[in-house]
C-alpha cells in the first residue's frame, strides 16, 4: 500500500500538467464507480426487469430460475387487472387512502409545527421529544402496539368504549358490550384505524420541517401582521405559507409518495395478505405475486402500474428540489 | 389565558405521539394477570421481567431462540451499514469534490432512484435472488438493503464532504500528501461524525425492513427480527406480554440511534428548501 502511494506521488511530480489534468479527470468516475453499479444492478436493473416480466406468464419458482419457458402474453397480464372490477375497488382504496392520510399528514403537521414555534423553549422541547418518538418508532412495532391497543378482549379502546354508559353507547352505536368486537372486521373501521397509525407515523416529520422552516422565516413579519390586528388565520395564509411555499410544496409531494405506497403497516394490521376488500396496490401486488398459486407476471404488471403512478408525482419532487438547489 | 390553552394542546399533541411508545414498554413489565384485567392499569402495579426473561431464555422453536434472530437482524444490518458508508464515501468525494460532466446527471439520477417504490421491486429482486443462488441466506438481504440505503447515504454524505474547508486538503497537497494519504489523513477524520449520521440511517433501514426479509428468507433459522415477530405474534390469541417485550428491544436501539441523528434527517430529505 505505501509503496504503491510513493509510486503514484513520485510519477505525479513527473507528470506534465496536461497529462495530471487528464489523471484528474479520471478519479471521480473511479470514485462514482462502485456506487454506480451497486445503484444499477440493485435498483435500475430490478425496475427494468419488472417491466420485462409484466409481460410474460410466469406462476412457478422455475420459470424464475431460468429452468422452464417463460410464455409471452404481451399485455394480457395488463388487460386482465384492469378488466377485473377488482381492480376498480383496489384503486378507489390507495387514492382515497392517500388523499386522506395525505391531507390528515400535513393539516395535524403543520399545527403542531406552529405550536412548537409558539410554545416556550421548556415546553417546546418536551412536545417535541415526545413528538420524536412516535418517528422514531419502526412502522412494525408501531403498527404491533396499536393493534394490541385496538385488541378485542383488553384492548384499550375496547375497555374505553365499554366504560362508556350503556344507554350512551347503546343510542350512538347499538351496543353496550364491546368486547370480542372486530375492529378490523369492516373495511372502512380497518382504513380509519390504519390511517391513525399511518398519520401518527408520519405527522412528526411535517411538524419538525415545518418547525424548521419558520424558524428561517424573520418573525418581524408575523409580528407586524399581528400588531396590525390580522387573524392567525389570516397571518398564516398571507404570510408563513407564502414564504413556505417550497416546503409544502416538497412536503406534500413526499407524503403522497409515502401514502401511495404502505405496506408494513397494512401487512402487520390485517395479520397478512388475506384481506381482499381493503387491498392497496402494494399489497395487491404482492399478494398476487407471493400468496399460492403464484403469479409473478400478474403482481409485476400492477407494480408497474404503482411505479408509472408514482413517476408523474416524483417528477413534480425532482424540479422542486432542483429549483431550490438553483436558488441557494 | 392564551398560553394555558397553547400548553394544553402542547400537552395532547405529546400523549397522542407518545403514548403507543410509553404503552408499549409498559405492558412489557406488567405480569399477565394485569395485562389482561378488565381494567386496565396505567402504571404496572407489580412490575416484572417475566416477559424479557420469557423471550430471551426460551426457544420459540426447537434450538432458535428470539436472541438468534436479534443476532440475524444484526448481522444483517451491520454489513449493510460497513459496506454502504464505505461506497457512499467515495461517490460523495466526487460529488463534493470534483466538477466534471456527469455530475448533475448523478444527482438527479439519485433523486430518482430514492423515490422508486422499493414495494415495486420485490419481484425482480426474488428473481435475482434465485437466480443467483441467495435464497434463504442472509447476504441476499444484505445486498438488497445495501441498493436501499445507498442513494440517501451519498446525498448526505455529500453535505459532509463539502463541508471540510478545500484548503485543509490543498495545504496538505503542498506538504507532499499524495491523494490517498490526503483522503485517509485529512477529509476522512473530518467527515467521520457524518459518516456515523449516515451509518444510522443505513442501519436503520435495514434494522425495520418487513416485506423483503418475509420474501427471500423461509428458513425459520434465518429469520430476520420483523420476520420473526409477525410470523409468531401475527396469530390471533396473541399473549400480549412477551410481544410486547419483544417490541421494546426491537425498537429502543432504533430510537436510541434516531434521537442522536435526527436532525441531519429533515436537512437530508428537504435538501435546500429550509435556509438556515
Amino acid at each position: 500500500m505505501s509503496t504503491q502511494t510513493k509510486n503514484l506521488v513520485t510519477s505525479a511530480a513527473r507528470e506534465t500538467p496536461a497529462r495530471r489534468r487528464r489523471r484528474v479527470d479520471r478519479l471521480p468516475y473511479l470514485l462514482l464507480l462502485p456506487a454506480l453499479v451497486i445503484i444499477g444492478v440493485l435498483l435500475l436493473w430490478p425496475l427494468g426487469q419488472v417491466v420485462v416480466m409484466s409481460f410474460y406468464r410466469l406462476n412457478t419458482v422455475r420459470q424464475l430460475r431460468g429452468d422452464r419457458e417463460w410464455p409471452w402474453v404481451g399485455l394480457g397480464n395488463y388487460a386482465d387487472i384492469l378488466s377485473d372490477p377488482f381492480f376498480l375497488t383496489v384503486l378507489r382504496n390507495t387514492v382515497l387512502f392517500a388523499a386522506a392520510n395525505v391531507l390528515l399528514t400535513m393539516v395535524l403537521g403543520t399545527l403542531v409545527g406552529l405550536l412548537l414555534n409558539r410554545l416556550g423553549r421548556k415546553m417546546a422541547t418536551f412536545v417535541a421529544s415526545c413528538v420524536m418518538l412516535a418517528w422514531a418508532t419502526p412502522a412494525l412495532t408501531g403498527t404491533i402496539v396499536w393493534k394490541w391497543i385496538f385488541d378485542d378482549t383488553s384492548g384499550l379502546v375496547t375497555w374505553l368504549f365499554n366504560a362508556l354508559p350503556d344507554g350512551l353507547s347503546n343510542s350512538l352505536f347499538g351496543r353496550s358490550d364491546w368486547t370480542g368486537y372486530g375492529w378490523f372486521n369492516s373495511p372502512l373501521l380497518f382504513f380509519a384505524i390504519l390511517t391513525l397509525v399511518v398519520v401518527w407515523h408520519s405527522f412528526p416529520f411535517i411538524a419538525v420541517s415545518v418547525l424548521a422552516g419558520l424558524k428561517s422565516v424573520p418573525s418581524e413579519l408575523h409580528e407586524a401582521a399581528r400588531v396590525d390586528g390580522a387573524s392567525p388565520w389570516r397571518v398564516f395564509w398571507k404570510i408563513t405559507f407564502p414564504l413556505l411555499r417550497p416546503v409544502f410544496g416538497i412536503l406534500i409531494v413526499l407524503s403522497t409518495i409515502w401514502d401511495f405506497k404502505v405496506f408494513t403497516q397494512q401487512f402487520v394490521l390485517a395479520g397478512g395478505t388475506q384481506d381482499r376488500p381493503t387491498f392497496m396496490l402494494a399489497i395487491y401486488s404482492y399478494a398476487e405475486a407471493f400468496s399460492p398459486p403464484p403469479k409473478y407476471g400478474l403482481g409485476a404488471a400492477i407494480a408497474v402500474i404503482l411505479t408509472l403512478i408514482l413517476l408523474v408525482v416524483t417528477g413534480f419532487y425532482v424540479r422542486m428540489v432542483l429549483r431550490q438547489e438553483d436558488e441557494s | 389565558m392564551k398560553k394555558v390553552a397553547l400548553n394544553a394542546a402542547g400537552l395532547l399533541v405529546a400523549l397522542f405521539a407518545a403514548f403507543p411508545v410509553y404503552w408499549m414498554i409498559s405492558t412489557s413489565l406488567k405480569p399477565s394477570r394485569e395485562i389482561f384485567s378488565a381494567t386496565p392499569q396505567p402504571v404496572p402495579a407489580h412490575p416484572t421481567l417475566e416477559h424479557y426473561r420469557e423471550i430471551l431464555t426460551g426457544n420459540l422453536i426447537p434450538g432458535v431462540s428470539f436472541v438468534d434472530f436479534f443476532v440475524n437482524s444484526a448481522i444483517v444490518a451491520v454489513s449493510t451499514v460497513v459496506l454502504s458508508g464505505l461506497v457512499a464515501l467515495l461517490a460523495a468525494t466526487a460529488v463534493a469534490r470534483f466538477r466534471f460532466k456527469l455530475r448533475t446527471s448523478f444527482l438527479i439520477m439519485l433523486l430518482v432512484v430514492q423515490m422508486i417504490p422499493l414495494e415495486a421491486l420485490v419481484i425482480p429482486l426474488f428473481l435475482m435472488i434465485q437466480r443467483l443462488g441467495l435464497y434463504n441466506t442472509l447476504p441476499s438481504l444484505i445486498l438488497t438493503y445495501l441498493g436501499f440505503s445507498l442513494p440517501f447515504a451519498v446525498w448526505m454524505l455529500r453535505g459532509f464532504v463539502a463541508a471540510v474547508p478545500k484548503e485543509l486538503e490543498e495545504a496538505a497537497a503542498i506538504d507532499g500528501a499524495s491523494r490517498a494519504q490526503t483522503f485517509r489523513r485529512v477529509l476522512f477524520p473530518l467527515v467521520a461524525p457524518g459518516l456515523v449520521a449516515t451509518s444510522i440511517f443505513s442501519f436503520i433501514t435495514a434494522w425495520n425492513e418487513l416485506i423483503f426479509a418475509l420474501t427471500f428468507i423461509n428458513d425459520q433459522g434465518s429469520y430476520t427480527l420483523p420476520v420473526a415477530m409477525t410470523f409468531f405474534f401475527g396469530r390471533d390469541d396473541t399473549n400480549w406480554g412477551p410481544v410486547m417485550a419483544a417490541s421494546t428491544l426491537f425498537t429502543l436501539p432504533v430510537i436510541i440511534f434516531f434521537l442522536l441523528v435526527q436532525r441531519r434527517m429533515v436537512s437530508g430529505l428537504v435538501a435546500g428548501a429550509v435556509k438556515g
